[in-house]
């Protein structure tokens, strides 16, 4: 069984939590007690239907102003996959919540209520999806019901995306439209037959039917140490070992190496997942590898082929999206983590603001504030090992920390 | 030699995710402590932590908060373990924060320690310097818990401030804490409750035996079934009944009710979880008090 992690982004009031707490429904994921309590609180608030949202909307204060305020994560399966989704917040002010829930993610759902169409809101949204290139992206129109299952409706709204896709930079994502309604259940889980003019896959059908390999981002191998093992006991006595999670693509026994930033070459003596030792480490695998040689290597030191270097540099230019209250400015000091690997950075220049709603650059920007998103150069105290976020989802990104508050303050993307 | 395939399996896939993320509370960290109640999600956790560090041990000791209402084979349990895998375990009790006058023991028909265990648990934080406490808890479990970080940062008083949490991108975790705060970490957090049976099967770790069907003397109450036992208020006309039951989630006695059932091996206790219709804490007396019943005790420091 495959594990399938999803990000859904929507407008107030579009009903996202609708659609999921539909999808829990159909799919037999919501336990008794819990559809008693939906049912208990849908009553008292006078409704007729049951309102899904109930399952998902879990701090008092959403539940009070009837809105999801952070992101929420739920957990459904079929037999075919696990699915994890991150439900985020569609407002605004709430963007940085969307690009967390987007970067675990490796498909999406953007919500659409049919009677309103393509609005400000919907380009933010695409911007976001497009900007971590999420590989799989699924237009959901929903409320269908309320315009009549309209196919002329369904039509403009498609339109409308389509003019949006050409402005997109990455143009490999796989975009799929689907007419749904999450309250009458049209098209969510099971088809409908009320758009006979729609002859596509519900939405759950599209995400059962999604390939592995047309949805994961797959890399060269890059392998960060994270930890060094030493048991330091009878048995173990020289154990060096590197504890670490790769990423992008598989490592084995033999593989030529060189470690960063020393460049000091070695050779995978043997690769480790707790007492079993293996041939290859795959990808996304937390394995602990050995070397030929006995080298200084420490965390945030990473392993990679001899013949793959990524870049080494003390300086980088990336997409930030800024998330804090506190202005980021030219010449702002800021904790780069870069993987685990950790170095201090200093803003050299603000290129400009690119506005998420496609409509463009600003230049002459003095500063950033919260949700922002905008080209910056960053200078290093010392050089990280990176590649283009294009090329490597992990080892092209990075969070920037306040050095005062310690807070996640941006997210950054490598170019 | 074995060949791996660890890239897209399901459970896999969660085991890699928590091995990192224990690795990570590790390297952050100066003194992390594993917070262990004997219970199913705990021990999974010290599982994963064996498995992160091999060859060399947990680099953290274990932490239990004891309500002194346990259920007497999770203690059994509990010793046995720590003494088998050679691990370090600091018990801290409920019985002296009642004794220092910390807090006071409820009474009466519903009352529980567990709401206690708060003042124990941030007094040993305090204690020991603790600057992070790994946990068992998952998003899946509860809704307020849903919205929890991996690395959650609590204040000076081990508070909670929901609504102004950290963002997590990628797989990258910022640990930076200022001194006196401490950050909660939770491995498991993207794991179900028939992930954790599924991994307590596949790794056939051995769990204490009240999660199994055995006869137990039990009473009713709100549609619940509750131990009868000295921990335990009972009024006089709830009648005290011996029947075949088990534990889904083990806590205090006083909060922790079980279900009817036969599944005396791992792999009918699957299959049941698989066919149940009631959610985990559904058996939990402690999340019944109220809607928000959760969120309140976590901003309070609650783990």
């Amino acid at each position: 069984m495959e594990v399938l992690k999803i990000a859904t982004a929507g407008s107030v009031d579009d009903g996202k939590s609708t659609l999921i707490g539909r999808i829990l429904y159909d799919t037999k994921s919501l336990t008794t007690d819990k559809l008693e309590a939906i049912e208990k609180t849908s009553k008292q608030k006078g409704y007729d239907y049951l309102d899904f949202s109930l399952a998902t909307d879990g701090l008092v204060a959403e539940r009070e102003q009837g809105i999801t305020i952070d992101v929420a994560h739920i957990y459904f399966s079929t037999a075919k996959k696990s699915y994890i989704i991150a439900d985020t917040p569609g407002h605004v002010e709430y963007t940085r919540n969307m690009v967390t829930g987007a970067s675990t993610s490796q498909a999406s759902v953007i919500l659409i209520d049919a009677r309103k169409g393509v609005i400000e809101q919907t380009n933010r949204h695409f911007f976001i999806n497009n900007l971590l290139r999420i590989k799989d992206v699924v237009v959901t129109i929903n409320k269908m019901d309320l315009v009549d299952y309209s196919e002329e409706v369904y039509n403009k709204i498609k339109a409308d995306f389509t003019e949006l896709m050409s402005k997109r930079d990455y143009q490999d994502q796989k975009i799929t439209f689907i007419p749904v309604s999450a309250l009458k259940g049209d098209n969510v889980v099971n088809r409908s037959n009320k758009m006979p003019w729609y002859t596509g896959q519900s939405l759950l059908e599209h995400l059962e039917a999604l390939d592995k390999k047309d949805i994961f981002n797959v890399g060269t191998p890059r392998f960060p140490v994270q930890y060094v093992i030493r048991p330091k006991t009878e048995e173990f006595h020289d154990f060096r070992g590197y504890a670490g999670k790769v990423y992008g693509g598989n490592l084995s026994v033999g593989d030529d190496v060189v470690v960063l930033p020393s460049q000091t070459k070695s050779k995978i003596k043997d690769i480790y997942f707790f007492d079993e030792k293996y041939e290859t480490a795959s990808r996304r695998s937390s394995v602990t590898i050995t070397l030929e040689n006995d080298i200084n290597v420490s965390r945030g030191d990473m392993i990679v082929k001899a013949d793959d270097l990524p870049v080494i540099d003390k300086q980088f230019t990336a997409n930030v999206c800024w998330m804090d209250s506190t202005q980021l400015t030219a010449g702002g000091k800021y904790v780069v983590q870069h993987g685990v690997n950790k170095v201090l950075a200093k803003v050299d220049k603000i290129h400009h603001k690119i506005n998420p709603d496609y409509s463009g650059i600003e230049e002459n920007v003095t500063g950033l504030n919260v949700n922002d998103i905008a080209q910056v150069t960053f200078k290093l105290n010392k050089p990280i090992f990176y590649d283009q976020f294009k090329n490597h989802r992990t080892n092209g990104s990075f969070i920037l920390i306040d050095t005062q508050s310690n807070n996640t303050v941006g997210a950054g993307f490598i170019q | 030699m074995n060949t791996m395939n660890k890239d897209t399996s399901h459970i896999n896939s969660l085991e890699n995710e928590a091995i990192y993320i224990m690795r990570e509370v590790a390297a952050q960290f100066e003194k992390p402590v594993l917070l262990f109640s004997g219970g199913k999600d705990s021990i999974t956790l010290v599982r994963l932590a064996v498995k992160a560090f091999y060859p060399a041990k947990i680099p953290f000791p274990l932490m239990h908060i004891d309500t002194g209402h346990n259920f007497p084979e999770t203690i059994e349990f509990r010793d046995r373990l720590v003494k088998e895998l050679g691990l370090e375990l600091i018990v801290r009790n409920v019985q002296d924060s009642i004794d220092e006058g910390k807090v006071k023991e409820e009474s009466g028909k519903y009352s529980s320690r567990n709401s206690l265990q708060t003042t124990t648990l941030l007094d040993a934080i305090e204690e020991f310097k603790f600057d992070a406490c790994i946990g068992g808890a998952r998003r899946d479990e509860e809704k307020a818990r849903a919205k929890e970080r991996i690395f959650s940062v609590r204040d000076d008083f081990g508070q909670w401030d929901e609504k102004n949490q950290r963002p997590e991108l990628f797989d990258m975790l910022n640990g930076q804490i200022e001194h006196g705060q401490n950050v909660r970490v939770f491995p498991i957090s993207n794991w179900t409750e028939l992930d954790v049976w599924s991994y307590i099967e596949k790794e056939d770790i051995e769990i204490p035996s009240i999660y199994f069907a055995h006869k137990r003397k039990v009473f009713l109450r709100d549609g619940l079934i509750w131990s009868h036992s000295e921990f335990v208020y009972q009024e006089d006309d709830e009648e005290v009944l011996e029947r075949m039951v088990r534990f889904r989630t083990v806590g205090d006695m006083s909060c922790t009710a079980a279900v009817f059932s036969e599944a005396s091996d791992i792999s009918s206790v699957v299959q049941e979880i698989r066919d149940s219709t009631i959610s985990e804490r559904g058996a939990r007396i402690d999340d019944k008090r109220s809607e928000a019943a959760m969120e309140k005790r976590k901003q309070q420091g609650y783990f």
